[in-house]
């Protein structure tokens, strides 16, 4: 038998199904490599006891027939940015240290009452403000892949680099993440797996702590993109409580994998292939486009003509939201609060000062700058109307192409000490291909599409029209079997 | 028209007067967040999740209150916006959990409508509303229940509110609190806002500024959350004061916002300018804009009641009351329906006349509000009509008017129990009249002799003989006849 935790999320859910194996024997193999794995520390909590009790359920309701969906007994990790009832839930924050929601995030809730086993909450950039995943309060995650040439400890990218690296790491068979320029797509570049960002509004952001709130948008981070599809059945649909949710069907998005892309239109944006883009990056992207073509897809060069302002664009609007989201961190009703004498606005000052690290600061200012008289017209509003012409040129592409195809990042992963020292525009620079699809609103997917000369995963984004998840997934399939990606992370090899 | 002028050193001052209104909508539950409305409740029990800021709580509009909203629109003659955009204002507060308010900025509901004052004089005068829009109320810091500590009650947070602006187009304090009353009736008679400014759910901000007439508008003070008409009066009057002496002495009046102290009867400002908001309104990206259909707004309009003004109009052509009786009866809402109810089949100017005259009296001397009154509006016109046909005198009537004040009972019971009919019949009256006379020989005499003004000591005299009932008309006649010939 195939060791349980290198099992894909479609073969654990036809295994229990088949009887053999149980969720619990599943969960505490699961618990078993997050003990393992404890130094890269993709974990902020683990809730072993949650996980079981749950992993129970799952069985005895397995043991009567009662089976919730395609999910139930399924160990996964839930990004740290998911409230959960009775779980810490922390943003990554210090300000958020010790919080215990009476809630469950609506995502979250879907895949708890669909059966699915909650290990823990994955550590992420603090408030999901980060490329890389150096931002938390609760330490820097480590990439469970090295450079063949280079023993440095990498990031395993961000926001959702806790659960890129847990899902990598093989400590849970499927992660929730959330996107808000690049969140999800990244750190799966980086870490070799498959992750969605889905339409804006296909899945609730109700229960998600926000950052920036017309971007945020929840979805699933695999091993596969039929694990994808599975998944993000299991966490999207319309919620009343959310009012930027959509009411739009929800497709069964496994079967549009149908292997079939014949005649399938894929744009091909000249923008991104600035000058300088990595040789290795381009040559990725090459192989993709021919992989596609091979299948029978009709290769169509276009244009996405404001593809250039999309980061400065991006850094005032999602600044701007975070600024006033993050407001309620205030130490009033609950979370820290450092008190120390003084009056109410000194309250504020030293709480916000010891509860935020750099990175949220820099934004909340830039935020708060870039909303303030004077400066409103010539940043917020100049930003909002170049948001809408990069949102134009997608619709425009989609007259023509059905999905569009580009690298996910402009690297590899780069070592968590480099991280460290770049300064905040290069870093902003991870997210120059994941950032257009965010202020579009429209579906994009990272997959692996082969390994750098380091060794390193390499992605390549899928971006689809608004709620067409369902060509996206039909595409990365093909190019799923044509790469035939099967490198296991340097950590996981020999045997481990 | 208005003739509130301030005379100065320098000339007449005409003082510019702008309202903004927060009336908090009547629904059952809060503008986003599902939680009770209900005002009062034990303190942090009407709270939902969104109510008290937590992580990634998201507001969902109550329909309800946006059709309060547009209802209150159309009350106001105003235009209805049916795509309006939600903003955040950004500040920090202790009872403001979200760090922000959501109200709307730049696309409100409700846009430009009119208002018609009805004055004391009896003349009647326009004001513009610039704008309606919805927001949601914060909570209540109590700084009275611990020594060093504040308290926050979230109950009030995010209660609907409507913030009504008006344009700067009153002129005298008189015309505010006209405003204010009718704003109130209208919003009364909607049913939108219970308008009780002294539990908050209606509170003013007055803007105020003095020009020499014929100038442009000098820089306005804003006197925050004053709760009641007469403070708000009496606050325009004290800033409007104070902004003439500071000019005529040379100095300029800085634009800021203030407080009305009502033991003082001052306003002293609420913070220095160096700590002015920047509020940093941006649209609130956990909200679409707000649109809803034509038909949407058709249906509330065809079932708005009947408003102050129409009844007034009606008021007058049905029942041929004076415009300012109208005005007056249909101000609240109950008096108008007490009145209707109290007029059908009878003499409505009477019934007007003891409505305003001795039923206001009562209702004042025993601290009874119109809905409460000891007597039934049917009542009022059985009253009437006692009088009418001569079954009572009008003064008989007074003390039958008072037994209903405090029994509770028919007029017509009244005066059948307490014999009080009117006596009509010639004989009997003739029969007191000259007892009276028998009994007052050397006065007769008098009367006799030319003094003529003894004529209403002997009306008098029969009448308490009578013990009130005599017919007044038919006593007057045979007096004199008895005395003059």
């Amino acid at each position: 038998m195939t060791e349980l935790t290198n099992l894909t999320l479609a073969e654990a859910r036809d295994g229990l199904a088949k009887g053999e194996y149980t969720s619990v024997e599943l969960t505490e193999a699961f618990l078993g490599a997050m003990e393992a794995r404890k130094d890269l520390n993709a974990f902020i909590v683990t809730c072993p006891d949650v996980a079981l009790e749950r992993a129970k359920a799952s069985d005895a309701r397995r043991a009567k027939g009662e089976v919730l969906g395609p999910m139930d007994g399924a160990p996964v990790a839930i990004k740290d940015l998911f409230c959960t009832e009775g779980v810490q839930t922390t943003a990554a924050s210090k300000i958020l240290e010790g919080f215990k929601p009476q809630y469950e995030s609506t995502v979250s809730g879907k895949l708890r009452d669909g059966g699915a086993v909650m290990l823990g909450k994955t550590n992420l950039d603090e408030f999901a403000m980060g490329s890389a995943n150096i931002t938390s309060a609760y330490g820097n995650v480590t990439s469970p892949w090295v450079a063949e040439d280079d023993p440095e400890k990498l990031v395993p990218g961000g926001s959702s680099g806790g659960s890129a690296a847990a899902v990598s790491a093989r400590m849970c068979l499927a992660a929730t993440g959330t996107d808000t320029g690049g969140s999800i797509r990244q750190p799966a570049a980086f870490t070799g797996i498959v992750g969605l960002k889905p339409t804006y509004g296909r899945c609730s952001r109700w229960g998600i702590v926000a950052f920036a709130s017309s971007l945020d948008q929840a979805g699933p981070m695999t091993h596969t993109v039929r694990d994808a599809a599975i998944m993000l059945g299991q966490m999207a649909g319309f919620d009343p409580k959310d009012s930027t949710s959509a009411k739009v069907d929800l497709p069964d998005f496994e079967k549009a994998l149908t292997g079939d892309i014949r005649g399938l239109k894929v744009g091909i944006p000249k923008e991104y292939r600035p000058d300088g883009l990595d040789s290795e990056i381009a040559a990725l992207w090459d192989q993709g486009i021919a992989w596609l073509k091979d299948a029978g897809a009709e290769i169509v060069d276009i244009s996405l003509p404001h593809t250039d302002k999309a980061l400065a664009t991006y850094y005032i609007v999602a600044p701007a939201e975070a600024s006033s989201n993050l407001a309620r961190y205030d130490g009033v009703r609950y979370g820290l609060r450092v008190e120390e004498g003084g009056n109410l606005d000194e309250m504020y000052m030293k709480t916000r000062a010891k509860g935020f690290g750099k990175e949220v600061k820099r934004r909340i200012l830039i935020g708060t700058y870039v909303l303030s008289a004077g400066y409103y017209d010539a940043y917020y509003l100049k930003a909002q109307k170049v948001r809408a012409l990069i949102a134009n040129d997608f619709a425009e592409a989609f007259k023509t192409v059905d999905v569009i195809l580009t690298p996910t990042a402009p690297s590899d992963a780069f070592p968590i000490a480099g991280g460290n020292k770049v300064d905040p525009i290069t870093m902003y620079l991870n997210d120059v291909f994941t950032v257009p699809a965010s202020l579009a609103g429209v579906p994009a997917m990272s997959l692996p599409g082969g390994l750098s000369q380091k060794g390193l995963p390499l992605g390549l984004q899928l971006i689809g029209r608004p709620f067409d998840e369902e060509t996206i997934l039909r595409a990365a399939g093909v190019m799923e079997a044509a790469a035939e990606f099967t490198a296991v992370p340097t950590l996981l090899r020999g045997g481990k | 028209m208005s003739s509130y002028i301030i005379q100065g050193e320098t000339g007449p001052w005409e003082v510019v007067i702008g309202l903004e209104v927060h009336a908090q909508v009547i629904s059952q539950a809060k503008l986003f967040s599902g939680a009770s409305a209900t005002f009062g409740g034990e303190p942090n029990t009407h709270v939902a999740f969104l109510d008290c800021g937590m992580p990634g709580m998201l507001p969902v509009i109550n329909a309800e209150c946006v059709r309060q909203a547009v209802k209150t629109g159309l009350g106001l003659n105003a235009i209805i916006n049916r795509r309006s955009i939600f903003d955040r204002k950004n500040y920090f507060y202790a009872d403001l959990p979200l760090g922000y308010q959501i109200s709307q900025f730049a696309h409100p509901i409700v846009g430009e409508g009119t208002i018609i004052l009805d004055l004391k004089d009896g003349t009647s005068r326009e004001v513009g509303i610039e704008r309606l829009h919805l927001e949601i109320d914060a909570g209540k810091s109590l700084h009275d229940q611990h020594p060093t500590k504040s308290f926050i009650d979230l109950n009030r947070a995010g209660v609907a509110l409507m913030e009504i602006v008006s344009k700067p187009d009153m002129r005298s304090p008189e015309e505010a609190g006209a405003y204010l009353k009718k704003l109130r009736a209208i919003l009364r008679y909607l049913g939108t806002c219970d308008g009780n400014m002294d539990e908050g759910s209606m509170r003013a901000d007055v803007n105020v500024s003095v020009r020499h007439p014929g100038e442009p508008l000098r820089t306005r003070c804003e006197i925050k959350n004053v709760n009641s008409i007469r403070f708000v009066m009496q606050a325009i009057e004290y800033e409007a004061q104070r902004h003439v002496e500071v000019y005529e002495q040379g100095g300029i009046i800085e634009q800021e916002t203030r407080l009305f102290d009502s033991a003082k009867i001052t306003t002293r400002p609420m913070r220095s300018k160096e700590f002015a908001h920047d509020y940093r309104y941006f649209p609130d990206p956990d909200l679409l804009p707000l649109e809803f259909s034509e038909e949407f707004v058709n249906e509330i309009k065809a079932s708005l009641p009947e408003l102050p003004d129409a009844k007034k109009a009606r008021f007058v052509g049905e029942y041929g009351i004076s415009p300012y009786d109208a005005g007056v009866l249909v101000a609240e809402k109950e008096t108008a329906m007490f009145f209707e109810a109290a007029a059908e089949g009878h003499d409505a100017k009477a019934v007007a006349n003891w409505v305003m005259g001795d039923l206001f009296a009562a209702l004042n001397r025993t601290g009874k509000d119109i809905t409460e009154s000891p007597v039934k509006p049917e009542n009022i016109g059985k009253l009437v009509d006692l009088i009418k046909d001569d079954t009572i005198s009008g003064r008989i009537a007074k003390d039958v008017f008072e037994i209903m004040v405090e029994t509770g009972d028919a007029p017509d019971k009244i005066v059948e129990e307490r014999g009080l009919k009117q006596v009509t019949d010639t004989g009997a009256i003739e029969k007191v009249v000259d007892e009276v006379i028998a009994a007052n020989p050397d006065k007769a005499e008098e009367v006799r002799g030319g003094k003529d003004k003894l004529l209403g000591w002997f009306v008098g005299q029969a009448m308490k003989a009578s013990q009130g009932k005599a017919n007044p008309g038919i006593l007057n006649e045979m007096i004199r006849k008895k005395l003059l010939g």
